[in-house]
């Protein structure tokens, strides 16, 4: 087996062991990433020296005894988390000369487990985006299909793992971030609960929505990065002072016997690809046999998800980019004749269509006059459905649903056409106002794109999901499928 | 209280202060507070914006805000809420200031007013708030750009909103004296107006006599001194006499003070005003506060400049409005009781009189803060047991006390070095009265004859003669016998 196809844990076995040396690893990694990048674009800045220098201190300190399960295994960190002395772009045009002078609490907590940075990956532009079309820096490209969207924001994560450029990458999830791509590129993807994982380094885009998470071809890999990533941080104010369990020791006893799992009704309803919902019935079936009882639930207000959210995060986001004014950092517009000026040219030049389009909306519904029949509502509705999920999880342990209602579709096709992109998000989103976990599996293909089932649990249930998604691959092989293009 | 308006026409005041607390480190960042550091030295990446800092609320901050909210008898909101105001400027790196809107963690106080004649009004509170202070945008010295200094970006400042319950400018200067005792007192803020520290917005008004409704308010920002407070609000409130009067409307707007003209000039008008579209800031959680919290700050407050005033007129027999010239800051109230300690409860009036009078005048004449004053307690002290027991005269003292300040010696050093003892001795004082009836005959025949008014003239020379020292008590009455030939 070639090192690109091991799991985190036959890696972690094999550094350990010492059948390869992280510098050999980093090596093979840095290699695949060169070679695959022009087609895939999946990153935005490739750290090749500082991989390098992390391979060999991580070797260094194997060889004088430490044993940390990640140490000298090579990552990818999405480019919305600051890295010290690395270029930090969110993608954007605006960010595309900043170098952030400090590491995300991510990042910080990443390199103490050991692992290797090998570069930045690609993503919408502040993560606003759900095909990572919107990118600065280009599209990425899907591998299943390069002509098809790998998903977003967190498009550079998903493809770089899909495409085993790298065993595992960090990912950034506001309406589906991270679950949409894990769907469209086959691979597993965690969003952990509102508060797990510090945001402190992450660049805001939604912060009451905004939660860090990971991407990487199963659920026992994700589980390793999780564990590393998150706990409290007191940079955080809305991190959450609880224990970090033991996730990947977890899932050694995992099981779903007696594991009562809610079928989200509306999640199966119109607009979803009748292919999708067969493979998402056939993943029922395999949980079912593996000793899950399956009880159709119903959460009457997730249809209200996408306008709840698309009031709610430009809201956030148009305070969020404030920022982004051309006076301390980022792109600054040439001759500014003024203070107005520079304010509107740097933004206006420094701001690509999707962002500037959500900015607007966001001013518009914070607006006097505005505020109580959007925002104020908005918040209302976002109670309801959290409210729901609440009252559905005292019946059930989990909720399945399909991740995406499509699989991914030819880059170029939705762009133009807002309203039907944010459609997409409309499974994922409600996990994110109700600050939930949730999770997407690989579960099969339709017309040969990859497909992704979602399990969303309750407030700190990320031992749960991972451990019923452990079983379900333990049963199944789509989250070890690689493109024939990338095997 | 009286007013400066033309007859008919009252104004109405309400005062926005802004209290600098005084926390070590910033309200959300641990950066440092002090002030007149280099610029940008004091700013981290959490006071710079940078992309992906996170705000993390500073305890301090809040203990401190409880406390003000308890001294003005305010409700402490159990779970106040954390807002972004959003606008665009240079000196505000996120483009949005953290402040508090709908639930302030302040609600409803109140302060009781004292004025020079001793009548009283109590002005309300609305609400005061936490939020961060902006930065600093420098306009000279750039060459057509402005520097900017972030140094002062996230002090944490306590705004304290006041009811429109005030009459005059005296009034509003009255109630801003008092907010300024009380913060000082709370040990919230250091109260230097200079720096900044401390600094009010006021809200000004005018209206016919008797109508019930405001009139159109404008608010003019920034004034930093008293003295400023109050001709800005008075010009402020006469020009809207002259514009009304002249037929024209009040426009809601904001005015800036020049102190240097004594004129407030327009800076934005409403239309002009920015929609700051308030929100609650989702990166701070609700500030929930334990009663228990709340129970422990009501322990820790000191004795408050009411409470003190109080104790005052009581212990000392002191005038409600000596005691709040004496109460109107922790340092002078506590170095009056220890005046007081040293001279004992009896001269208790004596020593207000100093403190209040000769003390005070020298401090203000010399423009020295108390701790800076060359006489401290005990040495007051001193000199006033020395007019107590009659070593000196009361108008001596004065001289006495002229050259303590100026040499830092006692009171008793300086009375033996210029031999200025008090003579008490009646045969002394006969001998000098002898002499004077005996060179001055004409002036003893026409006192004799009804001319009362002499007495003076008596009382003068003899003093002269004994170089002041004459005891003025035994004086004037063996005079009153020598003059009467008794």
């Amino acid at each position: 087996m070639s090192l690109h196809t091991k799991s985190i844990a036959e890696l972690s076995k094999g550094l350990a062991n010492k059948e390869f040396s992280s510098v050999e690893l980093t090596e093979h990694v840095l290699n695949r990433i060169q070679t695959h990048q022009p087609s895939l674009n999946a990153y935005v800045t490739v750290t090749r020296d500082r991989a390098l220098a992390d391979a060999k201190r991580a070797d260094e300190r194997r060889a004088a005894g430490e044993s940390l399960p990640l140490l000298g295994v090579p990552i990818a960190q999405k480019d919305i988390f600051c890295t010290d002395g690395i270029l930090t772009t969110c993608s954007s045009k605006m960010l595309a000369n900043f170098v952030a002078p400090y590491d995300a609490t991510v990042v910080a907590k990443l390199s103490a487990a050991g692992t290797v940075l090998t570069g930045k990956t690609n993503m919408d532009e502040f993560a606003m985006g759900s095909s990572n079309e919107t990118s600065y820096y280009g599209p990425v490209a899907n591998p299943w299909d390069i002509a098809r969207v790998p998903g977003g924001s967190s498009g550079g994560s998903a493809a770089a793992v899909a495409a085993r450029l790298v065993p595992a990458a960090t990912a950034t999830d506001t309406g589906g971030s991270i679950r949409q791509p894990a769907a469209f590129v086959g691979v597993s993807g965690i969003k952990p609960t509102y508060g797990r994982v510090s945001r402190y380094g992450m660049i805001a885009f939604a912060s009451s929505l905004d939660q860090a998470g990971v991407l990487a071809p199963s659920a026992l890999d994700c589980a390793y990065l999780l564990e590393a990533m998150s706990g409290f941080d007191p940079n955080d104010s809305t991190s959450v002072a609880q224990p970090v369990p033991n996730y990947v020791e977890s899932l050694s006893q995992a099981s779903l016997k007696g594991v009562r799992v809610g079928i989200l009704k509306e999640f199966f309803a119109e607009g979803l690809d009748p292919a999708i919902g067969a493979l998402v019935h056939e993943a029922m079936d395999v949980m079912k046999a593996q000793g899950a009882t399956l009880v159709d639930v119903s959460c009457p207000s997730l249809p209200l998800s996408v306008p709840t959210y698309y009031v709610v995060a430009p809201a956030e986001c148009s305070s969020n980019l404030s920022r982004f004014d051309g006076v301390r950092f980022g792109h600054r517009c040439k001759d500014p004749k003024d203070l107005v000026d520079l304010y509107k040219r740097s933004r206006a030049e420094g701001f690509g269509a999707e962002v500037k389009r959500r900015i607007l909306t966001g001013t518009y519904v914070l607006s006097a006059g505005y505020y109580d029949a959007y925002y104020l509502k908005a918040q209302r509705v976002r109670r309801l459905i959290a409210n729901d999920f609440a009252k559905a999880f005292e019946s059930v342990d989990m909720l399945l649903s399909p991740t995406a209602p499509t699989t991914a579709f030819k880059i170029g096709t939705k762009h133009e056409d807002p309203v039907t992109m944010y459609l997409n998000d409309i499974y994922t989103i409600g996990a994110n106002l109700a600050g939930l976990p949730a999770l997407s599996i690989p579960c099969g293909f339709a017309n040969g794109l990859p497909a992704g089932v979602q399990l969303i649990g309750s407030h700190f249930s990320e031992s749960a999901l991972l451990s019923a998604a452990h079983v379900y691959q333990r049963e199944t092989n789509f989250h070890l499928q690689v493109p024939a293009a990338f095997s | 209280m009286s007013s400066v308006l033309p007859n008919g026409w009252e104004m109405v005041v309400g005062l926005e202060i802004h209290a600098q607390l005084a926390t070590h480190s910033k309200i959300f960042s641990s950066a440092a507070t002090a002030y007149g550091a280099e610029p940008n030295t004091q700013a981290c990446l959490v006071d710079l914006g940078f992309p992906g800092v996170l705000p993390v609320l500073n305890r301090q901050a809040v203990g401190f805000a409880i406390k003000f909210g308890l001294a003005v008898g305010a409700s402490i909101t159990d779970r106040s809420v954390f807002a972004r105001k959003n606008y665009f400027y240079p000196d505000l790196p996120k483009g949005y200031q953290i402040s508090q809107y709908e639930l302030p963690i302040v609600a409803k106080g109140q302060l009781v007013v004292t004025f020079e004649d001793g009548s009283q009004k109590t002005i309300g509170i609305t609400r005061a708030h936490l939020e961060e202070d902006a930065g600093k945008s420098l306009h000279e010295g750039f060459k057509g750009q402005s520097g900017i200094d972030l140094n002062r970006a996230g002090t944490p400042l306590l705004e304290i909103v006041s009811e429109p319950d005030m009459r005059s400018a005296a009034e509003a200067v009255a109630y801003l004296k008092k907010v300024h005792t009380l913060v000082r007192y709370l040990e919230i803020c250091d109260g230097n107006m200079q720096e900044g520290s401390f600094r009010c917005d006021a809200n000004v008004s005018v209206r016919k006599v008797g109508q019930s409704a405001f009139g159109t308010r404008c608010e003019i920002k920034n004034v930093n001194s008293f003295r400023y407070v109050e001709k800005a609000i008075n010009y402020e409130a006469l020009r809207q006499i002259e514009v009304i009067e002249g037929g024209g409307t009040i426009v809601q707007e904001t005015r800036l003070y020049d102190a240097q003209k004594d004129e407030t000039r327009s800076m934005r008008s409403k239309e002009d005003a920015n929609d700051y579209r308030y929100f609650p800031d989702p990166d701070l959680l609700p500030v929930a506060i334990d009663p228990s919290w709340i129970e422990d700050v009501r322990a820790s407050l000191p004795e408050l400049p009411d409470a003190k005033a109080a104790r005052f007129q009581q212990e000392f027999e002191l005038s409600a409005y000596d005691a709040l010239v004496l109460t109107a800051s922790r340092e002078l109230a506590s170095f009056y009781e220890q005046v007081v300690d040293g001279v004992g409860r009896a001269g208790a009036k004596l020593a207000a009189n100093w403190v209040m009078g000769d003390f005070l005048g020298f401090l203000n004449r010399d423009g020295l803060e108390l701790a800076q004053a060359p006489v401290n307690a005990q040495a007051l002290a001193g000199l006033i047991n020395r007019i107590q027991d009659q070593t000196i005269s009361g108008k001596l003292a004065k001289t006495v006390f002229e050259s303590m300040w100026s040499t830092q010696k006692s009171a008793d050093v300086i009375i033996d070095e210029q031999g200025l003892r008090q003579v008490t001795d009646s045969s002394a004082i006969e001998a000098a009265i002898d002499a004077v009836m005996t060179a001055n005959p004409k002036q003893l025949a026409d006192f004799r004859s009804g001319k009362d008014k002499l007495f003076g003239f008596f009382v003068g020379q003899v003093m002269k003669a004994t170089g002041g020292k004459a005891n003025p008590e035994m004086l004037n009455d063996l005079l009153k016998q020598k003059l009467s030939g008794q």
